[in-house]
């Protein structure tokens, strides 16, 4: 092998490829995160921070075993990140709450969980379905209108942006190289390394792990990998700081460490993460007031959208390239909630340089390729 | 610290953190709290700090009070009205109030 700048390039500096790059760099590894500049579609600084098990893994039961495993990790996580770098994540897991509205939304919560706990394999993560006496003993100001919720103890929270900031200082101490607006145009791989043509240069690694978000769509091709992605806008209401009074996450709504109430779980297919749908934040609020009604008359300080991370059928991608040995590629809608595995799990493997089948391989993209019956 | 120029519009009362005091018509609470000598009108929800009414123009959100009740208002841009239960604000805003 060539003696290249680094053993592993990781391409996309969010919360999947800093935390890939923290594992690595904890490995022994030199790394590079190639990251975008300022003006890049940063689903890392929009998301809404949950650390979430309840209803993953319908339709893919090892997701569910998969984000079990991150969810169990992330106290020491949190932990040692907190000890490398004396930030404090918050991250909590006090259990987590989806209210249902009505009796049909509570009879097809209860139904999607039935079929999730029904698959072959699942892990039993103890979701249950609680009525509303039940719900009030943990979240005493819920509205008349709530006739129950699921319950999922392993459900969390975190401050994501002190996340992201954390896994970036925690990378600089490790000698990990951060390099911002490099852009990667190219990568081909030539006597025994990946060279990587960015708006700044070549950069040279011995193994690259594609970790862009939606942009792996393009740069997965480049290596022999595929990366079928649907990407998606949500939009999120953001209110004013309150003392606290929420101690349990709720899918839709939750009260951060420093007293907001973050608000939101829309979808929509629009791509341009510049523009706002009114009607759906006028939704979000709505739902939000007749789940909890002290909110009615509390000030709205931000709204935001942002475009999700998400694959075709929502469940994570990690693959090794056939026709080019030592290329990776990660991909997921859950950055938050699967950060303990990517730098604790997958990096670990991509530094002894190839994905242990045993864990991941129900996540590579061959999925997609199931032949129609005919 | 500040003094009225003159004494002619009519006067009314409202209550300062239970305290009755004077204002006039067309007073904002700011001001009225600001004649009444009153230095914070809140404390910050981040470190506690006293903050008083600032641009007097509804930009800079200093004058943040709870009126009649309701929390977070902007004392510059409300008018006072005699009764008006006014009360300084301390860190984070209570929901519901």
């Amino acid at each position: 092998m060539a003696a290249s700048d680094y053993d592993v390039a990781v391409v996309g500096g969010g919360l999947v490829g800093a935390a890939t790059a923290w594992g690595l760099a904890r490995e022994g590894c030199r790394v590079a995160l190639l990251d975008e500049g300022d003006r890049a579609v940063r689903a890392s600084r929009g998301n809404f921070a949950l650390v979430w098990v309840q209803s993953k893994g319908l339709g893919l039961a090892a997701y569910a075993g998969w984000t079990v495993r991150s969810s169990n990790a992330w106290a020491d996580f949190a932990a040692t990140l907190k000890e490398e770098t004396g930030l404090d994540v918050c991250f909590q897991r006090p259990g987590g709450f989806h209210l249902a509205l009505s009796e049909r939304e509570l009879e097809a919560r209860a139904t999607t969980l039935k079929r999730l706990h029904n698959q072959p394999g699942i892990v039993d993560y103890k979701t249950e379905i609680l009525d509303h006496s039940q719900v009030a003993k943990m979240l005493p100001d819920i509205g008349r209108e709530v006739v129950g919720a699921s319950y999922c103890p392993l459900d969390g929270h975190v401050n994501s942006l002190r996340l992201f900031r954390t896994l970036h200082t925690a990378i600089h101490a490790r000698g990990v190289k951060y390099l911002p607006s490099h852009r990667v145009e190219n990568i081909v791989r030539e006597e025994g390394e990946f060279r990587l043509t960015t708006t700044q240069g070549e950069v040279r690694a011995g193994r690259v792990a594609l970790a862009a978000g939606n942009a792996n769509m393009r740069l997965a091709p480049m290596v022999g990998l595929e990366a079928p992605m649907k990407p998606e806008r949500g939009q999120i209401v953001v209110t004013e700081r309150l003392r606290p009074f929420l101690h349990h996450p709720v899918v839709t709504l939750r009260q951060t460490d420093e007293g907001t109430v973050m608000i939101g779980d829309s979808k929509e297919e629009s791509l341009d993460p510049t523009g706002l749908t009114l009607g759906v934040s006028a939704t979000e609020a709505e739902r939000a007031v007749r789940q909890f009604p002290l909110l009615a008359n509390v000030n709205v300080v931000r709204t935001w959208s942002a475009i999700r991370v998400m694959t075709q059928d929502g469940f994570p991608i990690y693959d090794e390239s056939e026709t080019h040995p030592g290329a990776f590629v990660l991909c997921c809608h859950s950055g938050v909630t699967l950060a303990a595995n990517h730098a604790l799990t997958v990096a670990p493997m991509i530094a002894r340089g190839a994905l242990d089948k045993t864990l991941v391989a129900p996540f590579s993209a061959r999925r997609f390729h199931v032949q129609e019956a005919g | 610290m500040f003094k009225r120029l003159g004494d002619t519009a009519d006067t009314l009362t409202i209550e300062i953190d239970g305290k009755s005091v004077r204002a006039r018509s067309g007073d904002t609470v700011a001001a009225a709290m600001l004649a009444n000598g009153i230095d914070h009108c809140r404390t910050t929800p981040v470190t506690g700090a006293p903050r008083a009414p600032y641009c007097l123009m509804g930009v800079c959100f200093e004058c943040l009070v709870m009126i009649d009740g309701v929390g977070s208002r902007q004392g510059c841009l409300v008018p006072v009205r005699d009764g008006m239960r006014v009360e300084t604000q301390q860190g984070k805003r209570e929901a519901g109030r």
